[in-house]
């Protein structure tokens, strides 16, 4: 493939576009994200190629393997353009009733539709789900809209445009005033103005600069990143390369976990694609400016999301964290200045330049524009990634795109920024989603992971299961955070085992106050954010833990009696099914019994416990 | 190709050594690319032995301490043989919600193993990671490439039947 001019870029996205947006052409666009590649999404879309051909249909219906769609709970996932029909869990042997009815007859099949968790009632169209109707895609914009393996597809969606308009129009301080007029802010949760990040690298001296993009999402309970990266590579790459004129950069690096395998090959298409066309590489299309990444695998160590140990790792080296300044835009990767943004921030580059700053700030709070990714998960009905915009409720998040708590059981808080981050309880849900906002409450807005936690939560074990995170994952070079956290754990296992003592909060809250004042970076600064805010809403478990030796949400093992109350037992047998000790007698019409010498305190009976009989 | 003296290892057979050293001479002078070789040789090997360590330390001109460190630093690597199949057990908050130590404290107890360890035969080895990014299925676990959503301590074992 010989480079392309930019007659040749327009050509491909009309052409494109006249195939995609075809109305006598049904697509059938199967979501292969990671979630629905381990539901089945690969063999049913074989059964699709097959029934497909079996039907004679090829010439009218096309399929598409998109990345990540969103709705990763009810995978695997289909939705028909352009009808936007959604279909949900899927299985191979549903497929030839599905191109029966819904192909040739024309007529949705509805089992297999979503089915509304709160009015129970099946709906077709996905714009019609909650989920998605109260979400704004733009760092998503092509979220199962695209084949992420074909550039052309993404051309078709104004992919490439910005580049054009970047590298022959814009000068490098027009890019950064642009981007300061957006107000764009680091994604991946400090909140750093981008344009500002650019323009202190911009100044900066030297002949050789980098740009970095963070892609090392290691917040348990965020998959922003990854579903960028599975379903729209090509919108990374061209942020990045719209960075790198913005500071004259000529080389790029993208620091992704190994674990993110589907991620990493569909970044390896992507830029070999971006590099046939000559939109990545030596002189870009015929402007003269070079510029090339390199896909950089981590190795598994949490700490190398924090910048300065991230460069560390990219130079093949322990991932340690350094004091700052010299800050990266002056002394970043091997010595050089360097710019490190997140997936998520560069994702939102290409629209930005294409649209306008001021296109970009139109929605969003007085401090935070825009939108913002966050990956929903926990006790929630509807799982998944969601993009909505700056100053939206968390309770819109949580029960308006979220659908309410699971098994019909109470919210009890939503914790936000993962083990820097917070709980939120919920008389403070109608915080609006913002930097400050946020903060404000004790939380961070952090990179996007919202776990919702339902009433049988421990907040206690909660802390305790943050602390114990920090504390792994603690690199050791600073004192405060290497000791600090594990004394904290310490106290929080000794709360959790029932031997707290009233000393021991107090003792919690002065360390959480050192560590944050001492602690070398931003992973020990925040380390005790998980706790102080636990302390803060939910001190009443404390208490109920330290002083009267009870654990109200029953989780904490060591605080159970493993017996049955008579009163609550409605003799249903569920426990005695899921006893894999054989510990439970029961009889039908009769109260359970558990034999204390046989049980393994494994909890079984209490997950399936409907009536919180268990204590 | 490198011409330092490859040490004797029962787990390190003719054609490892083979692979290894080509690992090692692609990379030998692109710098911060030990990470990379290390991954690719653990790869090969399925862990990394301390005499392999040394061996990749000499080829690639790096101190051995300093490569080492790198090793016991990153979660990836491993000094200790694995099992034919890692069960990988997410540990994400997401995870963590919905009973993942209910389903760790039964492959435990059916398995003999602890977190971090193999068992005896070699079949499995356990390791609790921190989230995988699968948060829509939680809790998950993963068995060599294979990711399992939605287990739970019931049928846990019942998923593992098939890794022989």
């Amino acid at each position: 493939m010989s480079k392309l001019t930019l007659n040749d870029l327009t050509k491909i996205r009309k052409q494109t576009q006249g195939i995609n947006t075809n109305p006598n052409i049904t697509r059938l666009m199967i979501c292969g994200g990671t979630g629905c590649h381990a539901t089945g999404s690969i063999k049913v879309k074989q059964a699709l190629v097959e029934e497909i051909e079996k039907k004679g249909l090829s010439d009218t219906v096309k399929i598409v393997e998109t990345g990540c769609n969103g709705f990763c709970a009810l995978g695997p996932l289909l939705v028909v353009q352009p009808e936007g029909i959604f279909y949900v869990k899927l299985k191979s042997e549903d497929i030839p009733e599905l191109i029966q009815e819904q192909i040739i007859n024309n007529t949705p099949v509805k089992r297999l539709l979503f089915k509304d968790p709160a009015t129970k009632k099946r709906i077709a169209k996905q714009d019609d789900i909650s989920f998605f109707a109260h979400q704004m895609p733009r760092a998503l914009r092509n979220k199962g809209q695209i084949d992420p393996e074909k550039i052309d597809d993404y051309i078709a969606r104004d992919g490439y445009i910005a580049i054009v308009k970047v590298l022959k129009e814009m000068k490098p301080d027009d890019i950064i005033k642009e981007m300061t007029t957006s107000s764009l802010r680091g994604r991946g949760g400090a909140g750093f103005p981008t344009g500002m990040k650019w323009d202190f690298a911009r100044k900066s001296e030297g002949e050789t600069k980098y740009v970095l993009c963070n892609a090392d999402e290691g917040d348990p309970g965020a998959f922003m990143d990854r579903s960028i990266l599975e379903a729209d590579p090509h919108c990374v790459l061209e942020g990045m390369t719209i960075a790198a004129k913005a500071i004259n950069a000529n080389k790029g690096y993208i620091y992704c976990r190994t674990e993110y395998q589907l991620a990493i090959k569909r970044l390896k298409i992507a830029i070999k694609q971006a590099k046939e066309y000559g939109l990545l590489g030596k002189n870009i299309l015929n402007t003269g400016f070079d510029f090339d990444i390199d896909i950089y695998q981590g190795a598994g160590a949490f700490v190398c999301g924090e910048e300065t140990a991230l460069m560390r790792s990219i130079e093949g080296k322990r991932g340690m964290p350094r004091p700052r300044p010299p800050f990266p835009a002056h002394k970043g990767l091997w010595e050089k200045p360097s710019i490190l943004n997140n997936v998520e921030t560069f994702s939102n580059v290409p629209q930005i330049m294409i649209k306008g700053g001021d296109w970009y700030a139109s929605v969003g709070t007085e401090k935070s524009k825009g939108t913002k990714v966050f990956a929903l998960s926990g006790d929630v009905n509807n799982i998944g990634l969601v993009e909505v915009p700056m100053g939206t409720t968390l309770r819109s998040l949580v029960f308006d795109i979220g659908g309410g708590i699971a098994k019909k059981r109470k919210f009890k808080a939503v914790q936000l920024g993962g083990p820097s981050g917070g709980s939120v309880p919920e008389h403070l849900l109608d915080t609006p989603v913002g930097y400050e906002e946020i903060a404000k409450i004790g939380a961070i807005m952090g990179s996007g992971g919202a776990i919702v936690m339902d009433d049988k939560t421990c907040m206690v074990d909660m802390a305790r299961f943050f602390m114990d995170f920090i504390q792994d994952e603690s690199c050791g070079k600073c004192t405060p955070c290497r000791e600090g956290t594990l004394r904290m754990l310490q106290i929080l296992e000794k709360i959790c085992e029932g031997k707290g003592e009233p000393r021991d909060i107090k003792d919690l809250e002065e360390l959480s106050h050192v560590i944050h004042q001492s602690a070398l970076c931003g992973l020990g600064q925040t380390a005790a954010n998980p706790v102080l805010s636990a302390l803060k809403y939910f001190r009443n478990e404390f208490d109920a833990h330290v002083i009267d030796k009870r654990c109200p949400a029953k989780r904490c093992i060591a605080m159970l009696k493993f017996e049955i109350d008579p009163d609550l037992c409605k003799k249903c047998g569920l426990c005695f099914k899921s006893c894999p000790a054989d510990a439970i007698t029961w009889k039908k019409k009769e109260v359970a019994l558990i034999d204390k010498e046989k049980c393994i305190k494994c909890m079984s009976c209490f997950d399936k416990c409907q009536f919180d009989a268990i204590f | 190709m490198t011409c330092f003296i490859k040490p004797h290892h029962d787990d390190i057979t003719q054609t490892m050594w083979q692979k290894i050293n080509i690992v090692i001479e692609t990379n030998k002078y692109t710098s911060g690319a030990i990470i990379t070789v290390l991954r690719e040789c653990q790869e090969i090997v399925n862990y990394l032995p301390v005499e392999l360590i040394d061996y990749i330390a000499d080829g690639m001109s790096l101190p051995r301490s300093e490569v080492f460190g790198v090793v016991s630093f990153y979660s990836l690597f491993s000094l200790k043989p694995k099992g034919r199949h890692t069960i990988k057990v997410c540990t994400g908050t997401a995870c963590y919600v919905k009973g993942i130590r209910e389903v760790i404290n039964r492959i435990e107890g059916e398995f003999d193993l602890k977190e971090g360890g193999t068992t005896e035969d070699r079949r499995f080895s356990l390791e609790c990671v921190r989230c995988l990014g699968a948060c829509g299925l939680a809790p998950v676990m993963v068995v060599g490439e294979d990711t399992h959503g939605d287990i739970a301590a019931e049928n846990v074992i019942k998923s593992l039947e098939d890794y022989k």
